[in-house]
């Protein structure tokens, strides 16, 4: 096989697995987003505070790695429950825009605490995932990491539970009636309340995911909120209600992003990926704009 | 009810007025810091902020101040936030009697800080970052950058490979990369490698990293795919744990890959483990806690729970630098009390300071920094004093860097001309005459 074969090939999964990784992200966002109408700016924070409560627990406790996710697991829980008696609740019916701002304010306050329980320190995560290249196929040419592996393998899971999860429970149901229609959800008896508390649990849950796949590979520091960056493209791409989108679309962005940077890089500059990845999302809404599987609202006026 | 408020009111203040005046303040020295607690770059802000809060606040409990002047601390957060680092100088200007010197700690807020520092004539010292070609004295009166510039970094790095290879001619034909933050200070060493390249005959390969560098997978399929023999890195926050860990995933030699001083903490190389054994990065000071001044930081601050941070923490790479940068910027204000003759300097005196400044290792050993940096003497012409630099190692298993090397000395017959050229070019746009420094 030739040397630029190879490493079109190694560029082209490279481009796969990082796109895996933005798409961890854009779940947790698509979750809240389906079932409650809400643009939650806070879920990289949430992804952020969540790998942080984890590593402290770990540090401070001394306990082993699963017993500190179930903990973390209850911590993300209890703070769903808090965000919609202390946030939520008061803004039932208020316009999208106004939520989205409370999600805006919820950031600053979940940083902060974030902040104070377990200092600003980089700290290294280390809950047993592998490291380092996965070695027979760096003996062929080709450059993967063993956590994006595990991070491919995890969303596959994830999105299979969560597909169940919307299809086949009656909460699922109830989640997908609520996302159509709050007042004519509440009217044939389901709980917002509940409802929220259980969709904003799951997204923490998957900001859980995000937080240990991302704080493995870079320590867990401030910086994993500004994530979320890398979720919009994303989001815009696959859709903001739709869960393969989120995943097809984080696919794309990943490998669009490093074809461009790679083969465009020599010819309008290098450090083109973060831009090029908007550029490549709003191409797409030009032909699509609610996305690639964003469902197509058509509002009678 | 209210009338005997009023009463009390008035009581208080007559005990209290007299009292103020009798016990007069004595002269107290303002400096601001210009700090970042939180946002993304913490991580690194915290560790010197303490060390710049712990130096001043030594002086003030060991020494009672400098020369018997207190000293005040003025810590303004910035979030490494450029328009906040702004917001903060314009409010803590007039702080006190005024404040005495500037320590932006971010090259961004550097380079908003000249033209206004400067017209305020207020000195700005911005140790080690910043723009280099403030090295120009005679164009920038204000502003110091010592004790080394970016470009000076760069010279260093470069003799300390041809060193590796055999000699400055050995350079023909190697392949040099730099990876680097795609921002201002990230792209202040290009030029410089740019020029040695053209001189020394190597292959210098640009490889820009996007803030804040948490994801750089093609940026290290390139390195893999190009094989450089070396690797540079100019890097700031999460863009160095990222980098260390992706060269060591795709096995890159740990010890052909130096980064600059600002890529050489605890916090770079400890979220990568084993992996990161062997890293270098360019050093201007020792690590460490084993000084005659972190002993008496210890007993004077820490012991009496007086510390700015954590005891453990005290000696760490950044720690030492935000302590020698009070250390340099105190001896400067030392200094421009004996010229003036005050006990109470203003920020022009202070500047006046600054360019007499001379700590020379004799001085270094009064102040319990014996072999801890090297000698600087600053003058009217140069404000970015020696230059030198050395390399550390990361031990992963004792977790410390060792500095490995000597101090290589810049190559200024390649930043000579550099900083001419670009200083020129400032006070041209500024229109600045150059001053003389005769």
């Amino acid at each position: 096989m030739g040397d630029s074969l190879l490493y079109f090939i190694e560029v082209t999964i490279g481009g796969l697995l990082a796109g895996v990784m933005y798409s961890l992200v854009a779940l947790g966002f698509v979750l809240i987003f389906k079932a409650s109408g809400i643009f939650n700016f806070a879920q990289g924070v949430m992804a952020l505070f969540a790998a942080l409560t984890l590593v402290g627990l770990m540090e401070k406790l001394g306990v082993p790695a699963w017993v500190a996710i179930v903990m973390t697991i209850g911590v993300m829980i209890l703070l769903a429950w808090l965000i919609e008696r202390l946030v939520l609740q008061h803004l039932v019916n208020q316009d999208p825009i106004i939520l989205f701002m409370a999600t805006i304010g919820l950031a600053y306050v979940l940083e902060g605490v974030g902040d104070l329980m377990w200092g600003s320190d980089v700290k290294a995560l280390n809950v047993g995932l592998p490291d380092g290249a996965v070695d027979w196929m760096f003996d062929l040419g080709i450059y993967v990491t063993k956590l994006e592996l595990v991070a491919a393998a995890t969303a596959a899971a994830l999105v299979a539970v969560l597909a169940v999860f919307f299809q086949r429970t009656r909460i699922g149901r109830a989640l997908r009636a609520v996302a159509d229609d709050h007042q004519a959800a509440l009217s044939v008896g389901i709980s917002l309340r509940t409802i929220w508390v259980i969709v904003w649990s799951v997204s923490g849950i998957v900001a859980l995911v995000a937080g240990i796949m991302w704080g493995s590979s870079s320590g867990v520091q401030f910086s994993l909120s500004l994530i979320a960056l890398k979720a919009l493209p994303v989001l815009i791409l696959g859709g903001f209600t739709s869960i393969p989108g989120a995943i097809i679309g984080g696919l794309i962005i990943g490998v669009g992003e490093k074809w461009a940077e790679i083969y465009l890089g020599d010819y309008i500059g290098h450090a083109i990926e973060n831009w090029f990845a908007y550029v490549l999302a709003l191409a797409f809404l030009l032909i699509r704009p609610q996305g690639l599987f964003g469902e197509k609202i058509i509002e009678r006026v | 009810m209210m009338f005997r408020k009023i009463t009390l009111a008035i009581a208080v203040a007559a005990i209290a007025v007299p009292m103020a005046a009798a016990t007069a303040p004595a002269a107290e020295l303002t400096i601001p810091s210009l700090a970042y607690r939180t946002g993304p770059y913490a991580p690194n802000g915290i560790p010197f902020a303490n060390g710049y809060a712990d130096y001043w606040n030594l002086l003030n409990e060991r020494d009672g101040g400098i020369e018997g002047s207190k000293i005040k601390v003025v810590e303004c957060e910035t979030a490494y936030n450029t328009k906040q680092g702004v917001e903060c100088y314009e409010n803590t200007k007039g702080e006190g009697a005024g404040a005495l010197v500037y320590q932006p700690l971010s090259t961004g807020i550097t380079y908003q800080l000249i033209p206004k520092a400067s017209s305020d004539q207020i000195p700005v010292f911005s140790m080690g970052y910043g723009r280099t070609s403030a090295a120009n004295g005679k164009v920038f009166d204000w502003i110091f950058n010592f004790p080394a510039t970016y470009w000076d970094g760069a010279t260093t790095i470069v003799q300390y490979i041809a060193e590796q290879e055999g000699g400055m001619d050995k350079l023909k034909g190697k392949k040099l990369a730099l990876v680097y933050h795609n921002s201002a200070y990230g792209k202040e060493p290009i030029r410089t490698l740019e020029v040695m390249a053209e001189k020394f005959g190597y292959n210098l390969l640009l490889l820009p990293v996007d803030h804040p560098g948490q994801e750089q997978k093609a940026t290290w399929l390139q390195v893999r795919k190009e094989r450089p023999d070396w690797v540079m890195m100019w890097g700031w926050g999460v863009m160095n744990q990222v980098a260390v860990k992706e060269a060591a995933s795709i096995r890159y030699p740990m010890d052909r890959f130096i980064g600059i001083w600002w890529s050489g903490s605890e916090n770079d190389v400890l979220p990568a483990g084993d992996a990161a054994n062997g890293y270098l990065s360019a050093a201007v000071h020792a690590p460490g806690a084993d000084f005659g001044v972190h002993k008496d930081i210890m007993k004077f601050l820490y012991d009496k729970d007086k510390g700015a941070g954590e005891r453990d923490r005290v000696g760490e790479v950044l720690y030492n630098r935000g302590l020698v940068a009070a250390m340099w910027t105190s001896e400067a204000i030392r200094t421009a009390m004996k010229i003036h003759g005050t006990n109470e300097p203003t920020a022009a005196q202070v500047r006046d300071g600054f360019e007499n400044l001379k700590v020379d290792e004799a001085r270094l050993a009064e102040l319990g920094l014996k072999g801890f940096t090297y000698g600087i003497e600053i003058s009217c012409e140069n404000h970015s004093g020696p230059g030198k630099a050395a390399i550390q190692q990361w031990d992963a298993k004792a977790k410390q860097w060792r500095i490995i090397s000597k101090y290589y000395d810049r190559l200024p017959e390649i930043t000579g001309p550099l900083i001419e050229e670009d200083s020129a070019a400032y006070a041209k746009e500024n229109n600045i005459t150059p001053r003389s420094c005769n």
